[in-house]
């Protein structure tokens, strides 16, 4: 009798209602028509403006994605949702805003080699900036996984995730003091000078002062740095993942670490490197965030971060391409509304795509349902 | 002497799965570890290969005491263990699965050589050799899983149920490969539910029962044993 009873009220708990369900279904596919709606409606009267607000929404895409690898790939092998993530990405963009201001490390290949091709200069400064970001990101992500983490790898999962909030918390409160980042928004001075090109019966140069003509579509060299290092980023990791060794064993590492001890395999080590590579691939997104849109200020990882969450859980948490895709998705999503429903919204957006998956389909687009392991 | 035990206690909480057991294996041997359900056999292959941290007693291996050794660093040594219930990697394919079984050999050509080997045991393995691992059916994930742990090139293999899940044949089959490993230099310490099959292979045998060693001796001996055949042989 009791087994029945408790039987019938476990089910009576995971069963939704059906006629709210109904309900909540019904709204969601409004939602979604009125959304196409818009979209087509603005298509048609504005194919180029809307042209442009996709090239914007790829921009902002391109660098979740890259956040949003950090999450998806440091859950995979962890079950942690790395909160101090999009702090990690501040830090990558602080460090460039450092190096260039005050170190001047850009200009060190036109300074070493006075005859140099200056693209060739400007590639080379930059990439020795990102360089020296990502050293110092991967060096604090491994330090936070060393620290406040691996002490905690057999506790219960939430006392990990409670952590990893009260890491970012640290170090946004740090990053505010006014001896280390201060509170204020600080201009970004580029490594590189922006250069931008419209799109109207073939590309043209804009030059300074000179109105783009009406109905062009511009783009800019920083949106090229974005697409080409963001591609080559997610090629370079699935190379990883599939290929090397290391790579393989991360998987095995994410599907049993007991057994992957006993191929050889430092569970340990390989748990760093995937904050490592994740800490990496934010820092690039922080300094390209920071070249994209040059204000930076202490608290500007929040939000991305956040967002680049979501855009990893929409993708299916774990999954890289999924984290890659989700955050594509997002870019548009955000670009999108702000464009043409109303640009305080934005922020609304991410957090409204959220709360639907997870109503909808908690495992993402790429994500497979989670089978319990002993 | 390859590996020897000495007063080995194991604790899970409160629980007293090892009281104090001793035992060991020569080089070339095979040594079978026989007990019921509980006994404490699988506690005892994690304990040697550092899975589980012992709370006294002592582990030596090659002449080293290994008692408190990483996993990963007793698997250097030359220990292999196969585990309890298989343990494929589900997501990974059947070659990425031995390649970890390789992962502390660093030389290609070794790991190729290596593989090849298997596939002469386990031609199965060779059809199936881009297959995610969580795909085969059990008797493929466990011919799997022997070969993983023979891709270190291990001097001890530490196998725990190998028959598990298999057709008689496939179990026929596979006490031929463990004696084949064998010949070829590799000691076997062997965790057994078939205790038959297991002592016809064996040169020496012990006897668990809830976490003690009761008996000890050559494989014919314990096979001859009157309560060994009352409670493991069912004859
Ligand atoms: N992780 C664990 N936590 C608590 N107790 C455990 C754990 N693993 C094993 N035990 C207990 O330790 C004892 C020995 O278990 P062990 O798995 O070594 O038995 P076994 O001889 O391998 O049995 P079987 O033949 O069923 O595989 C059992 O009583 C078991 O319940
Ligand atoms: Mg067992």
């Amino acid at each position: 009798m009791q087994t029945i009873s408790q039987k019938q009220k476990s089910i009576h708990i995971v069963t939704p209602n059906s006629f709210l369900a109904w309900i909540g279904k019904f709204l969601l596919i409004l939602i979604a028509l009125f959304a196409l709606f818009v979209l087509a409606k603005n298509l048609i009267a504005k194919p180029t403006l809307f042209a442009q607000n996709v090239l914007d929404g790829l921009k902002l895409g391109f660098v979740y994605a890259l956040i949003a690898l950090g999450y998806t790939m440091v859950y995979g092998i962890v079950k942690l949702i790395n909160f101090a993530h999009g702090d990690v990405f501040m830090v990558g963009a602080f460090v460039s805003f450092f190096a260039v201001e005050f170190l001047g490390l850009h200009v060190w290949p036109i300074a070493v080699f006075p005859d140099i091709n200056p693209l060739l200069a400007n590639v080379l400064g930059t990439i020795t900036i990102i360089l020296l970001s990502m050293v110092i990101c991967v060096l604090l992500a491994i330090t936070i996984e060393r620290v406040a983490y691996k002490p905690l790898r057999d506790a219960p999962r939430i006392a990990a995730l409670i952590t990893a909030i009260g890491v970012s918390f640290f170090l946004e409160y740090f990053g505010l003091l006014e001896f280390v980042f201060s509170a204020r928004f600080i201009p970004y001075k580029r490594p590189f000078e922006e250069m931008t090109w419209y799109i109207k019966d073939g590309i043209h140069q804009v030059e300074a002062g000179v109105t783009t003509p009406p109905g062009s579509i511009t783009f800019s060299n920083i949106f090229v740095v974005i697409v080409i290092a963001t591609v080559l980023a997610q090629l370079f990791l699935q190379y990883l993942v599939r290929r090397t060794k290391i790579g393989i064993a991360m998987r095995a590492t994410s599907f049993d670490k007991p057994t992957a001890r006993l191929m050889g395999i430092n569970v340990d080590q390989v748990i760093s490197f995937t904050f490592g590579i994740g800490a990496a691939f934010a820092a690039l997104g922080g300094v390209l965030f920071a070249i994209a849109y040059p204000s930076i200020k202490t608290l500007m990882g929040v939000y991305p971060g956040l967002k680049a969450f979501v855009a990893a859980v929409l993708g299916g948490i774990g999954s890289i391409p999924g984290a890659f895709v989700g955050a594509l998705i997002m870019g548009q999503a955000e670009i999108l509304t702000s464009a043409y429903v109303s640009t305080p919204m934005r922020d609304a957006i991410a957090f409204s795509i959220l709360i639907i998956v997870l109503l909808i389909r908690p495992t993402g687009i790429f994500g497979e349902p989670e089978k319990e392991k002993a | 002497m390859l590996l020897e035990v000495k007063d080995l206690n194991v604790y899970y909480g409160a629980i007293h799965a090892l009281q104090g057991i001793s035992f060991d294996v020569k080089e070339g041997e095979i040594v079978s570890l026989i007990g019921a359900n509980g006994a404490g056999k699988s506690t005892t292959l994690r304990a040697l290969s550092g899975l589980i941290r012992p709370r006294s007693g002592s582990i030596s291996f090659k002449g080293e005491n290994i008692t408190l050794a990483p996993a990963e660093k007793i698997v250097k040594m030359g220990m292999s263990h196969v585990p309890e219930g298989r343990k494929i990697f589900a997501p990974l394919t059947v070659r990425e699965n031995l390649e970890m079984g390789a992962y502390i050999i660093n030389d290609r050509s070794e790991i190729n050589r290596m593989t090849e080997r298997v596939f002469r045991s386990f031609p199965r393995l060779k059809e199936r050799i881009n297959q995610l691992g969580g795909t085969l059916s059990g008797g493929e994930q466990q011919m799997l899983a022997t070969g993983r742990g023979l891709m270190n090139k291990p001097t001890l293999i530490l196998l725990d149920e190998p028959s598990m899940g298999l057709s008689p044949i496939m179990v026929e089959e596979i006490f031929r490969i463990i004696k084949e490993i064998n010949a070829e230099g590799t000691s076997i310490l062997l965790v057994e539910q078939n205790a038959q099959m297991a002592l016809s292979i064996s040169h020496r045998a012990y006897v668990l029962e809830t976490g003690r060693i009761t008996l000890a001796g050559s494989a014919k001996e314990i096979a001859n044993n009157p309560q060994v055949k009352e409670a493991y042989l069912g004859i």
